[in-house]
């Protein structure tokens, strides 16, 4: 089954007078409970690729379908509340709220929701006890290290329960030895949760946890087996 | 809805840019409390004074005591007139007389007869004795006493052409007699030559033949004389409040429209500094509208904060005494700052205000980040 489905999609930002072409006439399917890499050198368009998966950022032209949803045709407000519901996101910064707490940076996409404080507790609890820190949750980012607060951004990515986990780069910022353990949480999310996971990143060692990688040179999604 | 604990601790975190800013709102609002606390002070001595079943008779047209004048035989027609109790007949001289801190200006001195304090109830002797009949003396205000050169208890004080000893001191319950130096009506009368009245008070015996009684001396053909209520004829001269009040809110608008960009500049830095805290919100799901909301309470908490401590920055001028020109009847009128709680409330209210205009376009802005661009840039 299929859980993206991209056509001919491509990217065009305007530099002052001049077109640049960030993504060119990309097609792609991602399969449900997939693990997909995207690799490539900087200013391929990976990233670009990941934040119009993730609906933040708007095609120039083509088609993205998720679960049935054609996203290029929502409004701003009808972009945010799908986010919400389907996409957890992973930053290379790990982009922690610093002023909140490791439970109240989680629990931030779960007040979007209706769920009751009890039941937002019950889903943070367990997410957090996922990815092995739910002794932290009373700490600040601030004092945690590197790899923990990745988790945690960890764990507020999955604590909607999304559909697709979306990782921009998340062991860039991180030594070999956290970056192990985000890889094998990320791989354990896909194997045992059948998460479909997208995640962008340049370490070969990390592709080797996805099921498959893609490469993209200059705007081109390459084909299948093909790198730059 | 962005938890407003997220708001708070920001603002704890930028703590020096936060203080600078609560204390220029807090500036703002301390004047603007002070001021109000002073025309709540001049309206509060008006609408004070007055028993309810007092009337007050002068001069037709003449709108003030000071400017009035009139026969004496009217005290018997009043006086005989069914409803009326008691009437008193005085006499209002301006004095020009030097302040303690310089320049002189005009205090009122009212003759009695001796019925005022009857008619006056509120008033009572704070210090000293009352005047007596035959001779020059006087009772002041403990308020005014003071104020003016030779005002104190025992001092001698040079009216008309002769020296007068001030015998007692009066306490008329902050009320616009506290303004005044009394003594005995044929004194008075008779230092400066003048065998009139400058106003009758009259008490009626209930509220319900106040507006026969009204009635009556206005209709009588002897009498062509204004008649008021005690209360009203007093709470008419609040507006001698209105200059000062006037002044106030135009120093209030413009030190408001400095805090409003005081305001704007902390909340533009702000939501500059926070780009991808933004940024990032808006990936989880939050919507522009949640952001907007959310630095708006941001301000809105700011300017709060800065209303509450100038509220508490005016307070210690809360029952403080001066004194300003009455401009109905020329004459000192004293008051006390009254920094009230409705006051200290409205201060909150717009300082409040100020957060609401200095926020509006720094959360617009905030509302309006590009997703891609805030997280790039960061």
């Amino acid at each position: 089954m299929v859980a993206v489905e991209i056509r001919n999609v491509s990217k065009i930002f305007k530099k002052e007078a001049q077109e640049v072409v960030a993504l060119q006439d990309a097609s792609l399917d991602i399969e449900a409970g997939g693990f997909l890499c995207l690799m490539g050198p900087s200013g391929s368009g990976k990233s670009t690729l990941l934040n119009l998966i993730a609906g933040i950022d708007r095609p120039s032209g083509g088609r993205i379908v998720i679960n049935g949803d054609n996203i290029a045709g929502m409004s701003e407000s009808q972009l945010a509340t799908w986010r919400n519901h389907t996409i957890g996101f992973i930053f290379q910064t790990f982009n922690l709220i610093p002023v909140l707490t490791a439970f109240e940076n989680v629990e931030l996409p779960l007040l979007l929701t209706k769920l009751t404080r009890t039941e937002r507790k019950e889903h943070v609890d367990t997410a957090l006890a996922l990815v092995g820190l739910k002794d932290r949750m009373r700490h600040y980012p601030r004092q945690l290290s590197g790899g923990q607060e990745q988790r945690v951004a960890i764990a507020r990515a999955i604590v909607t329960d999304p559909l697709l986990l979306l990782a921009d780069e998340p062991t860039g910022d991180l030594d070999a030895h956290s970056a192990d353990e985000v890889l094998a949480i990320l791989e354990k999310l896909n194997k045992e949760f059948s998460k479909t996971v997208v995640m962008v990143t340049h370490d070969p060692r990390a592709a080797r946890h996805a099921t498959v990688t893609r490469h993209l040179d200059k705007g081109v999604l390459l084909p299948e087996g093909v790198s730059a | 809805m962005i938890p407003i604990k997220y708001n708070l601790r920001s603002l704890v975190v930028r703590r020096v840019g936060t203080l600078m800013t609560v204390f220029g709102v807090a500036l703002t609002v301390s004047v603007f409390v002070s001021i109000l606390a002073m025309v709540q002070g001049i309206q509060g001595v008006f609408v004070d004074t007055g028993e309810p079943l007092n009337l007050l008779i002068i001069r037709q047209g003449s709108q003030s005591e000071t400017n009035s004048f009139f026969n004496r035989d009217i005290k018997g027609i009043v006086g005989t007139m069914d409803g009326v109790t008691a009437v008193s007949g005085e006499i209002i001289i301006l004095l020009n007389q030097e302040r303690t801190t310089g320049g002189s200006t005009n205090l009122l001195l009212r003759g009695i007869s001796d019925k005022t304090m009857e008619l006056r109830p509120k008033i009572k002797l704070a210090g000293g004795r009352m005047f007596k009949p035959g001779l020059r003396e006087l009772v002041i205000s403990k308020t005014v006493s003071g104020r003016f050169k030779n005002t104190g208890l025992g001092d001698t004080v040079k009216i008309g052409k002769t020296t007068w000893n001030i015998v007692g001191l009066i306490d008329a319950a902050h009320t616009a007699y506290d303004s005044e130096v009394w003594g005995v009506y044929n004194e008075v009368s008779g230092e400066f030559d003048r065998p009139i009245y400058s106003s009758l008070l009259v008490r009626v015996s209930s509220p319900e033949v106040i507006q026969s009684v009204k009635d009556r001396i206005a209709n009588d053909r002897r009498i062509k004389l204004d008649v008021f209520r005690e209360q009203e004829y007093f709470a008419g001269q609040t507006s001698t409040a209105t200059p000062i009040k006037v002044i106030g809110y135009v120093v209030a608008i413009i030190m408001a429209i400095g805090s409003c960009f005081a305001v704007m500049n902390t909340m533009y830095a702000a939501t500059a500094y926070r780009s991808r805290e933004i940024a990032t919100l808006r990936v989880l799901g939050y919507k522009r509208r949640n952001i907007l909301l959310s630095f708006m309470l941001e301000s809105f908490v700011l300017s709060v904060l800065g209303g509450i401590a100038g509220c508490l920055l005016a307070l210690p001028v809360n029952g403080i005494s001066t004194g300003t020109m009455n401009f109905q009847s020329f004459s000192e009128i004293v008051f006390q700052f009254r920094v009230t709680p409705r006051l200290m409330l409205e201060g909150i209210v717009f300082a409040a205000f100020m957060g609401v205009i200095g926020g509006l376009l720094p959360a617009r802005s905030a509302a309006k980040t590009q997703i891609i661009r805030a997280l790039r840039e960061a």
